[in-house]
């Protein structure tokens, strides 16, 4: 167990090695960051000075080591585009991410466990069966051709929800919200849904698959032959023991959130830092691509190890040594 | 026994030899698909789409791609109806600057499927080289092979190509980026999905490496590489190709999604994502055709295709599933 994890938290650790040595390389390959920094009115003893407190007469291991220590303190240098520091920008972008992100996983889990077990208990009903079919075109949907539909529909046809920006934000000091108006809370309807839909159904598919694995046991049989009520039977004992695979696969889809909630807010031109790390692609501001690259590998390595761990937690069949040959 | 034997050349001369279509139209996997209606119709939409890529100069009324063809007067045409001031019809519609609908989406189609087709081909190539290499050789290759397959795999594709894009575009130099566009995307969706043909042909290859074929192979000589290529490949390919099909969807989804975010084919090469990024900004004016006729095309497209992978994993190896 112990080994296990040791082994695990370190191969952990050389994952974000790697992904640094490729942040730091771009850093010091791509371009010239003398050039970058410095305008055209620059003597050569500018050049030098600079060169010297950048570091960058030192040698590589030496100066990446630098750019390591550097990130671990969540200094990425200045964004060549808006000349500020990233850091100053990812913490300004970040509420409207993590907002985006919260609602549409609360979204995700909440329709996706009520219609899940929905379509288990009615299985063969009208509602359950279309529902089940248009969660297949809801899966084979491109992420954009949801949003683009949902802006056509609400935003066009309708004219119901605004389907650009954050709407008002109430800034709290160190976090902005839409939380607290009401343009905010509509803002975040359309690019909620369309970021949490996948996850809705694969949610919904997977409760409704194991619901009706458990339905079939025989404790649910002596359950109902208590004279439980239905519903006691369907939440309490049922639903119970459907909930740890849906643990397991939310926690590996919040990185599908955080892959797609640069497609959604690129759609919905909603101000987060997905949108933030599209435009530094396609203008090839170096730092913030590598502050993107690093903060998001952290996150996914970081949710890798917790979601293996907890396998470990929930499952006590995993903690016995497999030495033992039983 | 001797029977059969004997009366073999008689029959054979009596009978003629079917031909390789006539087998082919016997066999188990004719038969499955001409009794699936999905896999009839998802072949006969993916081959009349590739074929009006393919043929698109022939095909398409109008060139997108030359200046001197477009008339601006025609901008914004609605579909079917003739323009009010020069009076020319457009099956579509029309841009903006007076593009026919029609012909940027054959031409657009042409650039996705090119990218999907060439990406798959790079991510089988790298992903049946390392697969062989890692179940054929073991050892510390293995390891390294299937631990970076595994990390890679926690992150979302998608995610890993746009990634790629970025590093890859910061690497080319400035005054390439616009042209090498489509090969820095070729190479960061290929890359993003080798890691499935990788895990499938270790594992086939684990299971033939131990067989008496290879063992011949090597008792006569021949050395590890041609053992890997010549002998052990073959018998490994046929989930190779259906694994292919599948990647072909998702690359061509994954192609449209990052030329919609503006960080794939440039607008000089449009691709069906690209035209999709273009027709969004008309979405509100009401031109609703610059966007829909595009977007219909790419999830016809991606539709056929990955219908038709489902059905190819369920005919040929439904151990896959």
């Amino acid at each position: 167990m112990l080994a296990y994890i040791i082994r695990r938290v370190a191969q952990s650790v050389l994952v974000l090695l790697v992904v640094g040595l490729v942040a730091f390389s771009m850093f010091r390959f791509v371009g010239d960051p003398i050039d970058n920094m410095l305008g055209q009115e620059r003597t050569q003893a500018d050049i030098d000075r600079l060169r010297t407190t950048l570091g960058l007469d030192q040698p590589f291991p030496v100066q990446y080591w630098r750019f390591l220590e550097g990130a671990a303190q969540g200094n990425f240098g200045v964004s060549y585009r808006q000349g500020r520091p990233v850091s100053e920008i990812i913490v300004e972008r970040a509420p409207a991410t993590l907002e985006l992100a919260l609602v549409s996983g609360v979204f995700a889990l909440a329709l996706g466990i009520g219609l899940g077990v929905f379509t288990a208990i009615r299985r063969d009903g009208f509602a359950a069966n279309a529902i089940m079919s248009l969660s297949l075109i809801g899966v084979s949907l491109p992420t954009f051709l949801i949003g683009i539909l949902l802006i056509y529909l609400f935003g066009v046809q309708l004219r119901w929800l605004p389907t650009f920006g954050r709407g008002d934000v109430v800034d709290l000091g160190w976090w902005s919200t839409g939380f607290l108006t009401a343009s905010g809370l509509k803002s975040l309807i359309l690019p909620a849904i369309t970021l949490g839909l996948y996850q809705m159904t694969l949610i919904m598919r997977l409760v409704r698959s194991e619901m009706l694995e458990v339905l079939r046991q025989d404790y649910i049989r002596f359950a109902r032959a208590r004279g439980l009520k239905e519903r006691a039977v369907n939440f309490r004992h049922a639903l119970k023991n459907t909930l740890i695979p849906v643990i397991t696969v939310m926690g590996l889809q919040i990185g599908g959130i955080i892959a797609f909630a640069i497609v959604t807010e690129t759609v919905f031109n909603w101000p987060g830092v997905g949108l933030l790390f599209i435009n530094a692609i396609q203008f090839v501001d170096i730092p913030v691509m590598a502050a993107y690259l690093m903060l998001i590998s952290v996150m996914f390595v970081m949710i890798n190890l917790i979601v293996d761990l907890l396998y470990f937690w929930v499952d006590p069949r995993l903690r016995v040594d497999r030495g033992g040959g039983h | 026994m001797t029977d059969t034997t004997r009366t073999e050349p008689v029959r054979r001369a009596a009978v003629r030899e079917p031909g390789r279509f006539a087998r082919f139209w016997a066999s188990d996997f004719a038969w499955k698909f001409r009794h699936s209606p999905v896999a009839m119709v998802s072949f006969g939409v993916t081959v009349i789409l590739v074929l009006a890529a393919v043929l698109a100069p022939l095909i398409a009324p109008y060139d997108p791609f030359n200046p001197a063809s477009l008339n601006l007067m025609n901008g914004f045409t609605p579909p079917g109806e003739p323009n009010a001031f020069t009076g020319d019809e457009f099956w579509l519609g029309t841009d903006d600057q007076g593009r026919d609908v029609f012909s940027t989406i054959l031409y657009g189609m042409r650039i996705s499927l090119f990218v999907g087709f060439a990406a798959v081909m790079f991510a089988l190539v790298v992903g049946v080289l390392l697969g062989l290499l890692a179940g054929y050789v073991g050892g510390w290759t293995e390891t390294i092979i299937m631990r970076v397959a595994d990390v890679q795999l926690t992150f979302p594709s998608i995610l890993v190509a746009m990634l790629i894009f970025g590093v890859a575009k910061g690497f080319t130099p400035v005054e390439y980026r616009d042209q090498m566009a489509i090969w820095v995307l070729i190479f960061a969706i290929g890359l993003s999905d080798w890691v499935q043909f990788a895990r499938v042909v270790r594992g086939a290859t684990l299971v033939q490496k131990d067989r008496e074929y290879v063992q011949a192979a090597r008792l006569i000589g021949r050395s590890h590489w041609a053992i890997m290529l010549k002998h052990i490949l073959p018998n490994v390919l046929s989930p190779v190709l259906v694994i292919a099909t599948i990647s072909l969807a998702l690359a061509i989804i994954a192609e449209a999604t990052l030329s919609f975010l503006g960080v794939g084919a440039p607008p000089t090469q449009p691709s069906l994502g690209t035209l999709i990024r273009i027709g969004q900004g008309f979405l509100f004016s009401g031109e609703w055709w610059i966007l829909f006729f595009p977007a219909l095309t790419l999830l016809a497209l991606a539709l056929s295709v990955n219908l038709l992978g489902d059905w190819l994993r369920d005919a040929l190896n439904p151990r896959l599933k």
